[in-house]
């Protein structure tokens, strides 16, 4: 029996909320396969990767802090993707959110105020979106390709970071070591759950994620980026305006990403330091994708991402493997969903014979 | 509408996934068993590797587990960053029932005092760190008197007058080994400079090995390091000049350059540590000890290189520094100005010592700011 | 300062940018197919582990730079097969590729962390490499330096004198018109990709077994994405991807050069120079319609349908 492709006649929608299912799937059965290569129980290596990192009150916690960054940039990222514009400097926007939020932290540290935090997140939030201008700025009055231009700046940004944090920011009674003071009360977020790290900064995220689906799904904009993503010239012929579409497409996921900086610094890490980050920015991407760049797939699938880093970090206490295998599994999960897009607008189909 | 049902039926395979996953995999009863005996946990900056600053470490937690054999069970989790990361290993290890928890770099100092508060009925170790709690200790080894006389020999065996130094982050506990071996060099040999290379990180063989070419390019021709791996000495030994090494005797990576090393031993005091929480002996200190502790020791000095009546100096000298009279940071030292700071016939205070923070007269250029 | 001190920076910094002119000579290639392939970071280091375990168990660098680029190749063919026969989009699928290269790498690698390799001693070309000065600046490197050299004459050759060369340039500025003429767009870039990672599999080679020589986790540390800067900033044109390499590759030797000169200048700010050039580079190219077409391939980074001609 042979099979053969063909392109279908309309893209399946069916199609395209079951492939990343079967993006999960094939990614777990991988995994499985490279446990028992390891000669590791599959069982307990299961168990360690996914099950012990979540298997308390505080270990939700945890997945739901984790995945707080991930969800809100996905979010912000998706405004650009759906008008294909290709966002990918959100790590550099969340250094430099943290940058400016962290700034006013810092230069603050004496004040008691309450209005710290709500001008943290303002800073913040202004500090990824300058940064997400430059590519905005550049690509819509010089041309120049955004994919290019905010991946070149997530390195300026991260180094910014580290620059000031080896530098000017130095905590003066911290005996030289690359790290800022310790934020005062009144910058940092407060605990939403005892006995958790749970923080105010989720909050955050959850809005992004119903704010997200009114603006994409309900709003007159969110259907004008679609359409200017879907057909460039049909865009332009409608009246709609590209240069607006790509500020906007970019100021969104600079926007989320400078907040997630904010929350990282006033959360769980509570200081600069010379990194912030252990990739988020790029994981969001991973995402958008598998979210479907649809708000309601990305809260689920930033909650799966997020269980990938905790379940990195079990495997190496519990199996005596590299956390590494984060990015092993995040990396398949995206391999096998961009493969199983494949079938949304092509089918298999008997050939009966030759 | 269809795709609004197509994305529900999603979210239940999604969730059924989830759920599947998690009841397949009961939670193994393994835990329970070992709840007699002392679980003792160990967190690493870099990997074990067979030299470096984390290698020693292992190896003290390898005594511990010779000398209790089944009263105590040891865990190590490797190459754990500094900062947020580290703060989620303390707290499993503490979750996971480990009672004594050692934390072994810098950084992990505000991390550690976050979870000890968490759990303030577990113990925790942090070596290098200047804050202490009620159920947290710092420890820390007098490196600077294995650097003085290892400035003894390089200031001896170098020909250009002219010393390097790959240092990892400008913190005291680094100053004060740049200090202690210039000022070692200087007592044998006034004409010596020391070059520092800066490189911020403690374990980077990369970055280690182009500050040591770019040293050794500058005309240096003995070399030594604070940073965690071997490839100071290996590229020492391929330009043929003298390495000095730190943490670990690595004669066997520089066979020719290698002079010798100040090694840093743990054994004696986490097996002491560890006895003390089994006979809840065990209290908050600052623990500082040196080569009369035995935490500090010179590695064997490489004789074919080194001529017998300098290793003669050093064994005097350390014999004086062992019984007190002779301190390495004893007057008169200078600055980088030529100013005295420390008169004839004194010397600093550790509590100078732990706050150090500048550079003795013989160190090229300035502490990065 | 000396002249011997001039040439010693000028030796070590050929060194360093080596593993940059593999990796975006090969990158250079792929993306003269049309295809922005954003895994080099991932196959470099794949490269660079294979290359690494090769050399540790048999002592051969012939075998360690063939495992490395078969390394790259089969990381390459990931990324070939997912945006080439399967059609997904170019950015994601290159990022997924770094990502799990990154990770690969380091599971790979677990054991052979901080194991030391026997370093390979320069060339040192018998007489030659003894002339004072000359010398040291022609003839006292390691043969992957000299291999590098050639693979650049190579590709110019190839791009601006051969047949092939034009049918390759032709696909990446209009596949369309390539397949009108008959030439398979997609069979061509796959070799375009593969060419790519046997490249970037190299230059982790070079990294992991001569530079420095060891392996940890992470270690290429953001030279891929300095070589895909690299061939934007050299407006894809092979003799300036090897000028910007050196360029790039000096930054990182120039910082610890001026540290022990007592010279303060931030490291981070010179390790931004790169980027923030590269970024120049490119809005002045892109300014208008006819430096973009003089400069960079036509169709980088779209999709190629064979279906919808």
């Amino acid at each position: 029996m042979l099979f053969k492709i063909e392109p279908r006649p309309d893209p399946s929608k069916k199609m395209k909320y079951l492939s990343p299912l079967i993006a999960v799937v094939m990614m777990l059965i991988t995994g499985l396969i490279i446990f028992l290569i390891l000669g590791k129980n599959p069982v307990s290596a299961f168990h360690a990767f996914f099950i012990e990192p979540v298997n308390d009150f505080y270990g939700l916690g945890e997945l739901i802090i984790k995945a707080s960054p991930l969800m809100l940039i996905g979010v912000g990222l998706t405004v650009g993707f759906r008008a294909n514009i290709w966002n990918i400097g959100a790590e550099g926007q969340l250094a430099m959110g943290a940058v400016f939020a962290g700034g006013i932290a810092i230069y603050f540290s004496n004040s008691t105020s309450v209005f710290i935090i709500p001008f943290m997140f303002i800073a913040g939030a202004f500090g990824g979106m300058l940064w997400a201008c430059i590519p905005a700025f550049l690509k819509t009055e010089f041309n120049a390709n955004e994919i290019l231009v905010s991946l070149m700046l997530n390195y300026v940004g991260i180094l910014i970071l580290s620059l000031l944090t080896h530098g000017y920011w130095k905590d003066p009674n911290g005996y030289g070591f690359p790290q800022s003071i310790l934020f005062s009360e009144s910058a940092l977020l407060p605990i939403l759950i005892e006995g958790t790290r749970l923080h105010a900064g989720i909050i955050i995220s959850f809005l992004a994620i119903f704010i997200g689906w009114i603006f994409l799904l309900k709003s007159f904009i969110g259907f004008q980026l679609q359409v200017s993503g879907l057909a460039y010239n049909a865009a332009s012929y409608a009246g709609f305006k590209y240069k607006k579409m790509v500020w906007f497409g970019l100021l969104a996921g600079g926007l989320a990403a400078g907040l997630a900086g904010v929350s990282e610094i006033s959360g769980p890490i509570g200081q600069l330091l010379p990194s912030v980050s252990p990739g988020y920015g790029f994981a969001a991407i991973i995402v958008a994708f598998v979210g479907r760049l649809h708000p309601g797939g990305i809260f689920l699938s930033s909650l799966l991402v997020a269980l990938l880093y905790l379940g990195g970090e079990s495997v190496q206490m519990n199996l005596d493997l590299p956390s590494a295998v984060t990015g092993i599994f995040q990396g398949m999960l995206l391999f096998y969903l961009l493969a199983a897009d494949f079938l949304i607008n092509f089918r298999f189909k008997v050939k009966s014979k030759l | 509408m269809e795709q609004n049902k197509f994305f529900k039926f999603g979210l239940c395979i999604l969730a059924c996934v989830f759920i599947v996953t998690g009841f397949a995999f009961p939670v193994s009863s393994k835990e329970k068993a070992s709840k007699e005996k002392l679980k003792v946990g160990f967190v690493y900056v870099s990997p074990i590797g067979d030299a470096g600053w984390t290698f020693q470490h292992d190896l003290g937690r390898i005594a511990v587990d010779k000398t209790f054999g089944d009263k105590v069970e040891t865990k190590f989790v490797e190459n754990v960053p500094e900062g947020a990361e580290a703060e989620r290993v303390i707290r499993d290890l503490a979750k996971s029932g480990h009672d004594l928890i050692f934390t072994t770099s810098f950084g992990y100092m505000n991390p550690t005092l976050k979870v000890a508060k968490l759990f303030p009925d577990k113990k925790f170790e942090h070596s290098t760190g200047y804050k202490v709690a009620k159920n947290v200790g710092t420890y820390l080894c007098r490196f600077y008197e294995g650097r003085y006389l290892t400035g003894i020999i390089a200031g001896k065996m170098t020909k250009s007058n002219s010393l390097g130094y790959v240092a990892a982050f400008p913190i005291p506990e680094v100053i004060r080994g740049i200090n202690a071996f210039t000022l070692g060099a200087k007592s044998v040999n006034p004409k010596i400079k020391v070059k520092v290379i800066w490189i911020n990180s403690w374990f980077d063989p990369g970055k280690e090995r182009e500050a040591s070419e770019a040293l050794i390019d500058q005309g240096v021709d003995v070399l030594t390091h604070h940073t965690d791996s071997t490839a100071p000495t290996i590229t020492a030994e391929e330009k043929g000049v003298y390495a000095i090494a730190y943490h670990s005797d690595m004669s066997k990576y520089g066979p020719k350059a290698h002079l010798t090393a100040t090694t840093h031993v743990w054994d004696k005091f986490y097996t002491q540590i560890t006895d003390d929480v089994l006979n809840n002996k065990w209290k908050s200190k600052e623990i500082w000890g040196g080569i009369k502790d035995g935490m500090i020791e010179l590695a064997p000095i490489n004789t074919k290189a080194v001529p017998s009546d300098v290793v003669k100096m050093v064994q005097k000298t350390e014999k004086m520094i062992v019984d007190g009279s002779f301190h390495p940071f004893q007057g008169p030292i200078k600055n980088q100005k030529g100013k005295i700071i420390v008169k004839s016939g004194s010397h600093l205070t550790d509590k100078d010592l732990l706050g150090m923070n500048y550079y003795v007269e013989g160190i090229l250029g300035n502490i990065p700011k | 300062m000396n002249i011997d001190i001039l040439l010693n920076i000028f030796v070590a910094t050929i060194a360093a940018g080596t593993p940059l002119v593999y990796a975006a000579l090969g990158e250079l290639i792929t993306e003269k197919s049309g295809v922005l392939n954003l895994g080099v970071e991932g196959m470099m280091l794949v490269g660079a582990i294979s290359g690494f375990i090769a050399m540790a168990k048999t002592g051969s660098l012939v075998f360690a730079v063939l495992c490395g680029m078969a390394a790259g190749i089969l990381m390459s063919l990931i990324f070939a097969f997912l945006v080439l026969t399967l059609m997904a989009n170019q950015v994601a699928s290159g990022l997924a590729l770094t990502i799990f290269g990154i990770g690969i790498s380091a599971f790979i690698g677990i054991d052979y962390t901080s194991v030391a390799l026997k370093g390979i001693p320069p060339l040192n070309i018998p007489f030659l490499s003894d002339i004072p000065f000359i010398g040291r600046i022609f003839f006292s490197y390691d043969i992957l330096i000299y291999l590098s050299l050639v693979l650049l004459t190579g590709i110019i050759f190839f791009l601006y004198k051969s047949r092939a060369g034009l049918i390759l340039r032709a696909i990446g500025e209009n596949p369309k018109s390539g397949h009108a003429l008959g030439f398979s767009v997609i069979g061509i870039r796959y070799l375009a990709v593969i060419f790519g990672g046997a490249m970037a599999g190299i230059g982790g080679v070079y990294l992991a077994v001569l530079y420095t020589p060891m392996w940890v986790e992470g270690m290429v540390a953001g030279r891929g994405w300095i070589s895909i800067a690299l061939v934007v900033f050299a407006t894809w044109r092979p003799l300036r991807v090897i000028a910007g390499a050196y360029l790039f590759g000096g930054v990182t030797i120039i910082q610890f050069h001026i540290q022990g000169f007592g010279i303060e200048i931030s490291s981070q700010f010179l390790c931004m120079l790169p980027y923030l050039a590269t970024i120049i580079v490119l809005v002045i190219i892109s300014r208008n319609k006819n430096t973009i077409r003089l400069n960079s391939p036509a169709s980088l980074g779209t999709t190629y349908h064979p279906a919808t001609n």
